[in-house]
């Protein structure tokens, strides 16, 4: 889900012209059917499992197709009515919402985890609590929260009525609060993940700089705001990229707490998708349902590939 | 000791004695915090935990008690036996096996190739590999789904370990990443000596990726085991379903009974969590080096 850049060498290619120029033409020969056994099996895996599908569901997304008659070509049609029906437009609006909520939250709370537990002792403690969900089978999670979160025993709303005697919502039964508390649910499980990254992330950045700054008497302030942030940027980017890619893709915890639910109000794109394909069996219209998502994670990420240039510094 | 002119300009009140309650303070209040987010993530595995293990009657008290009083241990068999969960846990433990061999065996050979062998496309082919990292999963799930009912294997298991276990982008340009920052002298010698390339790959490359090789098998094998979303789709005989199909399948036929419910739920995750708990250095440093999830 991330794009790495690849950038020939040239340096490296010369070499390796001049380095294969000493071994014999035959090893030549022999190397490049050498090379295609190395990569068949995976090569034969991206045809079947990527490629393939990839072009088949372009393909589908101008067919109408229950997946059992014959198939009609209708153009843009699938498009159009997705964009006019009001489920496609409604699981978008969630979908966006929620990454609204999940995204930013999720970033902020696991670097600011991370800041904290890079400047204690015990961070071996701290980081295993924290990643604990990362392991958990994302139905497990969503059982857990949807106990904790039921409207008249879950803990949540039985400590918010004890201890600040507020009259919470029936959480994942409430249209307004549905979507807000899974995305909650979800950043809970993210924030260890993204905060072993954000660790990862801060031992990178050489120590001498903090102390350099530290000895010119830079507040702890000062010190975060530019020097680490400005060093981490890069870790930063990478965590929001996937945390967007991830969020516009979420289903396991709505399909699992809510199941679209209450009416559509928590239905999200890939739900959305899923119900075309497998509920509905319009595989055409999920096709075009998931061109568009694809087309929308494809502009988010380019965009924020454009944008880094802002604000992400390379220059450890 | 105060009075001694230094370079550091430090203002009235930081004593040195000052210094060290704000550092102290400081401390404690990262602690203070972090125990907080601790006791955030914890809290609900222990309410998972204690639910578990109650009697329905007690799963309505207010307030809530945490230890339960009787401690229903019949939870768990009961829970255990209303589904098929040790098929289940075999299943999902025999596709996510063959899987990582797989994936660890096709991805270092891949891997391998297009770090160190010559041959015609090898940069336009990688290119096509590290493009597919960039492709949503959902729009590969349909026409998968379709190729899957044309070969006859939906509610097989083949649908779930075939395209894993010959398929991973992201393992083939983790395995190239690493092989290629290995010295190339250390292959050189054995070139001359006309070893091949297999005997190359298998005897000299294999064994100093390990730790690529130990990362990438953590984080398939996670991804394999917790995946939701294809085995829901391929599978429909709950003798071949995965922990979490089994899991989701328990929690809509169980809708409200919640201790048996979280019965199921512990069962569903605490073989991961003992591995997880035994190994947890390894696989958080693993799942950093691979620093992706799925």
């Amino acid at each position: 889900m991330v794009i790495p850049v690849v950038q020939p060498n040239i340096g490296e290619l010369v070499e390796r012209k001049t380095k294969s120029g000493l071994l014999s033409s035959r090893r030549q020969r022999s190397d490049v059917l050498w090379g295609m056994f190395f990569i068949a099996p995976q090569v034969l895996g991206l045809l079947a499992f990527s490629l393939i599908p990839v072009v088949y569901a372009f393909i589908l997304s101008v067919m109408q197709w229950d997946g059992l008659g014959t198939r009609e070509f209708v153009g843009l049609e699938n498009f159009r009515e997705q964009f006019a029906e009001s489920d496609f437009r409604e699981a978008l609006i969630h979908t966006v919402i929620y990454t609204v909520i999940a995204v930013p939250g999720g970033v902020t709370l696991s670097l600011l985890m991370a800041l904290a537990v890079n400047q204690v002792k015990g961070k071996t403690f701290y980081r295993t609590i924290f990643f604990l969900p990362t392991i958990t089978s994302s139905v497990a999670v969503s059982m857990v929260w949807l106990w904790m979160l039921n409207g008249d025993f879950g803990l949540i709303n039985v400590f918010l009525r004890e201890q600040f005697s507020l009259d919470p919502p029936n959480w994942l039964v409430n249209t307004t609060w549905v979507i807000p508390a899974v995305a909650l649910v979800a950043i809970w499980a993210g924030l260890g993940f993204n905060m072993v990254i954000f660790l990862a992330g801060l031992q990178g950045i050489p120590a001498t700089y903090l102390e350099a700054a530290q000895i010119d008497g830079a507040s702890k302030w000062r010190q975060f705001w530019n020097i680490t942030l400005p060093l981490l940027s890069p870790t930063t980017f990478f965590v929001t990229i996937i945390s967007i890619i991830g969020s516009f893709q979420v289903f396991d915890m709505v399909y699992v707490m809510t199941g679209g639910g209450p009416g559509n109000a928590s239905t999200t794109m890939v739900f959305h998708i899923y119900e075309l394909a497998f509920v509905n069996f319009t595989f055409g219209l999920s096709a075009a349902a998931a061109v568009v998502l694809f087309a929308i994670i494809m502009v988010a990420t380019l965009f924020q590939f454009w944008g880094q240039r802002r604000w992400v510094n390379y220059d450890i | 000791m105060a009075t001694t002119p230094s370079s550091i300009d430090q203002k009235p009140t930081s004593s040195t004695g000052g210094v060290w309650i704000r550092k102290h303070l400081g401390e404690g209040f990262l602690h203070l915090v972090l125990i907080l987010g601790a006791a955030t993530m914890i809290i609900p595995f222990l309410w998972l935990v204690s639910t578990s293990l109650k009697d329905y009657s007690q799963v309505f008290n207010l307030p809530p008690n945490w230890i339960p009083d009787p401690v229903m241990w019949s939870n768990y068999p009961d829970s255990f036996n209303a589904l098929p969960f040790a098929r289940a846990y075999w299943n999902s433990f025999y596709i996510a096996a063959i899987v990582v061999t797989s994936q660890l065996l096709t991805c270092s050979m891949a891997g391998y190739a297009f770090a160190r062998i010559n041959f015609p496309f090898r940069e336009t082919i990688f290119i096509l590999f590290l493009a597919t990292l960039m492709i949503p999963h959902q729009i590969t799930i349909i026409p998968t789904y379709l190729i899957m009912r044309d070969l006859g294997w939906l509610d097989t298991h083949l649908a779930l370990i075939v395209p894993p276990a010959l398929f991973s982008a992201f393992g083939v340009f983790l395995m190239r990443q690493f092989i290629k920052s290995l010295p190339e002298e250390l292959e050189e010698s054995a070139i001359l000596d006309g070893a091949n390339r297999w005997r190359i790959y298998w005897q000299i490359i294999v064994p100093l990726i390990k730790a690529p090789l130990a990362a990438l098998a953590i984080f398939s094998f996670l991804a394999q085991w917790n995946n939701f979303f294809n085995p829901n789709i391929f599978l429909s005989t709950p003798e071949k379903f995965t922990i979490p199909v089994l899991l989701n399948q328990f929690r809509g036929l169980y809708v409200t009974d919640w201790t048996l419910l979280m019965a199921a739920a512990t069962i569903a995750v605490i073989p991961l969590l003992v591995i997880y708990l035994i190994g947890q250095r390894y696989i958080i440093e693993g799942v950093a080096l691979t620093g992706l999830k799925r």
